[in-house]
């Protein structure tokens, strides 16, 4: 993966020192928390419901197993010994106090880690496919793109004050994991007529208050126009981009004020001023950060011991029918850990098994580690051979869960059990569903399910792309949940349906389970995926089991 | 005809914890909101309401929360103010552990 270079480490290094002592004024009182709060929130640290709370980048997901014990570390020096992996592949600390900020940071620093551009109305941290680099049906690996966008994006001059956010995910897969679909730009890998390969360019796509899907501006983009067609979209969204009103901020906003054919024309328009200006440089560096992807060294050996397990052991079996995904080499494996016990809260680790998943990348996965927008965590590349030792080291870790893609796999935002933007609670939502499936012994009869819960309207939880959305709401002073369906997070992507009205915070998880008893009532054959039967039949029958005979009305 | 006012308390986190901490009437800063001065009056919330916010290396972001009073002192009115009073509810992390040995 990609190291510091001396101007990477420099430039963190006097970030670091420069917040320390921002930190120092702001304790001793010559900065007041108006001068000091958007220098915090531009090192990353938010003041939340009960506590500070630190948000660090996993730049595209990728990290290593040194970095992640770093993490450990940290959660356990100055934190409750734990870290919350979020949908925008960054991880969270809940619980630092404010004397202790520049420590962590000079502690990230250490393994070439950052807060930089985590908030703030700046190009955030780029998302990528978790699968990069490994996909059995990847054209090429999306990370040294996304390198190259995080280098030129950081602290990039003319785009540190945007009207708002602005979010990038790339992926080189078609079959899209990375939701390119529902940010301001996304970028898909794809090949020209001479096999060449580009990219093609999705803009103003979104989630939050106005869910909207990206719209394609380019169909393709060649690799070598990547910096300047993007600056280039900054660049108008910069100029046109409302600033008259939060709400209206985001460049899915000016997109569709502006209209998909004059935001296009005016993208060219300026790209064609642009890109005379990138001589080359943008290129010679895109060399040299490919040369820090390459591909490792992968081993080959025999897979009896893989076959010969898949045979014996139910437990294994069922963990490798869901948690594996194909790998372009056929004796190899990417393996999703499932950051999901029933039960437990999405997407946090303890420091513990931060420690597990570091040692096992280590012994078996090449040194190589992802975190997934979907809260998980990846071994990109294990020998087959080696997945019965894996998947037993794992279990021992409270790791092994077999559910990944399934019903209890839940996205969920930290609601408001953490966030002072939440309008309800999402965790334990998300965990009485688990466990109330598990329970019932139907997560493995209802098979393939994305189930996504949102505790406020800003959707960090992506529920307008579950097959299930859940967004949680403060209806007169009483926490209250909406109920979408059929959103698709794919590149077959789609925003979710509205059932009609919310449900109280008891009678949530009894809504879902009619939902899905009516799925099971409906569905063709067992291959039939929720997401599939609901787009067949539409929204008759679920509506029907959620509100009975009323649920033919429509009501708001 | 002006309706009633919904009495308040003085509610903030403390800087360098970032816990959540209430006005007592005798200006200190208790975790416990039982202890909060409840405010029934306009003009005297907003004035206390200044005075906290005066208080710039003690407190960040103090606001107004409703409440009303309960056998042992003031009460949450809104579910959010009652998850202040206590922490997550996914672990026994913050003030429901951290104050359970007071």
């Amino acid at each position: 993966m990609y190291d510091y270079t001396d101007f990477d480490e420099a430039f963190v290094r006097s970030r670091v020192a420069q917040f320390t002592d921002q930190v120092a004024r702001r304790l001793d009182g010559s900065l007041t928390e108006d001068e000091f709060r958007p220098l915090r929130l531009m090192n990353g640290l938010y003041l939340q419901l009960h506590a500070y709370m630190l948000r660090v980048a996993i730049p595209y997901g990728t990290i290593n197993p040194r970095q992640m014990r770093q993490l450990a570390y940290i959660a356990d020096t100055w934190d409750k010994g734990y870290g919350h992996f979020t949908t925008r592949q960054n991880i969270q600390f809940n619980w630092p106090m404010l004397p202790d900020v520049p420590a962590i940071l000079s502690a990230l620093a250490d393994v070439q880690m950052h807060a930089i551009q985590t908030s703030g109305n700046t190009v955030r941290n780029v998302t990528a496919d978790h699968f990069a680099g490994a996909a059995a049906d990847e054209i090429e690996d999306p990370r040294p793109y996304a390198e190259l966008l995080r280098q030129w994006s950081t602290d990039h001059p003319e785009f540190q004050f945007l009207p708002r956010k602005f979010k990038i995910a790339i992926t080189g897969s078609p079959h899209d994991r990375a939701v390119t679909a529902a940010h301001d730009i996304g970028l898909r890998m794809t090949k020209n007529a001479a096999g060449e390969p580009g990219f093609e360019v999705f803009v103003g796509g979104g989630l939050g208050r106005t869910p909207m899907i990206g719209h394609l501006v380019r169909e393709y983009l060649p690799i070598e126009d990547l910096l300047p067609y993007v600056e280039a979209v900054l660049s108008v969204y910069n100029t046109l981009g409302r600033r008259d009103n939060k709400y209206k901020a985001r460049i899915k906003i000016t997109l569709f004020e502006t209209g998909k054919e004059e935001l296009t024309r005016m993208v060219e328009e300026r790209f064609a001023e642009v890109r005379p200006l990138f001589g080359g440089a943008d290129q010679k560096l895109l060399a040299d950060i490919r040369a820090a992807f390459a591909q490792p060294d992968l081993k080959t050996a025999p897979v009896d011991a893989y076959d010969a397990f898949y045979k014996a052991d139910p437990v294994f079996r069922a963990w490798a029918d869901t948690n594996l995904a194909k790998h372009r080499k056929d004796d190899h494996a990417i393996v999703t850990i499932s950051v999901k016990a029933h039960g437990e809260t999405p997407g946090d680790a303890s420091s513990d098994q931060m420690r597990a998943i570091a040692d096992l990348s280590e012994t078996y996965g090449y040194s190589e580690l992802r975190i997934s927008h979907e809260q998980n965590v990846i071994l990109p590349h294990v020998h087959k051979s080696d997945l019965p030792a894996v998947h037993a080291a794992l279990s021992q870790a409270g790791l092994g869960t077999a559910n990944v893609g399934l019903l209890s796999d839940i996205i969920a935002c930290p609601g408001m059990d953490y966030c002072a933007l939440a309008t309800a609670r999402s965790i334990p939502v998300a965990q009485e569903i688990a466990t109330h499936f598990e329970a019932l012994k139907l997560e493995h009869e209802i098979g393939p399910l994305k189930i996504k819960i949102s505790g406020c309207i800003n959707a960090c939880g992506h529920h307008h792309v579950g097959h299930i959305g859940i967004l949680g709401l403060d209806r007169a002073g009483v926490e209250n949940y909406q109920i979408t369906l059929g959103g698709d997070g794919t590149e077959k992507a789609a925003i979710g349906e509205k059932t009609g009205p919310g449900f109280a915070y008891d009678e949530i998880v009894p809504a879902i389970e009619r939902i899905l008893r009516a799925y099971l009532a409906v569905r063709t054959h067992q291959e039939e995926t929720f997401l599939d039967t609901f787009r067949r039949v539409g929204m008759a029958p679920f509506k029907a089991a959620l509100y009975g005979s009323e649920g033919e009305q429509d009501a708001a | 005809m002006s309706r009633k006012y919904i009495p308040k308390v003085v509610t903030a986190n403390r800087l360098r914890e970032g816990d959540v901490v209430y006005q007592t009437a005798d200006d200190r800063w208790t975790p416990h909101h039982h202890e909060a001065e409840l405010i029934e009056d306009e003009a005297r919330a907003q004035l206390r309401l200044h005075h906290a916010a005066a208080q710039k290396l003690y407190v960040v972001g103090a606001y107004l929360a409703d409440a009303k009073l309960g056998p042992n002192g003031p009460e949450p009115v809104h579910f959010r103010e009652a998850f202040r009073t206590r922490g997550p509810s996914n672990y026994a992390h913050g003030k429901q552990v951290d104050l359970s040995n007071v």
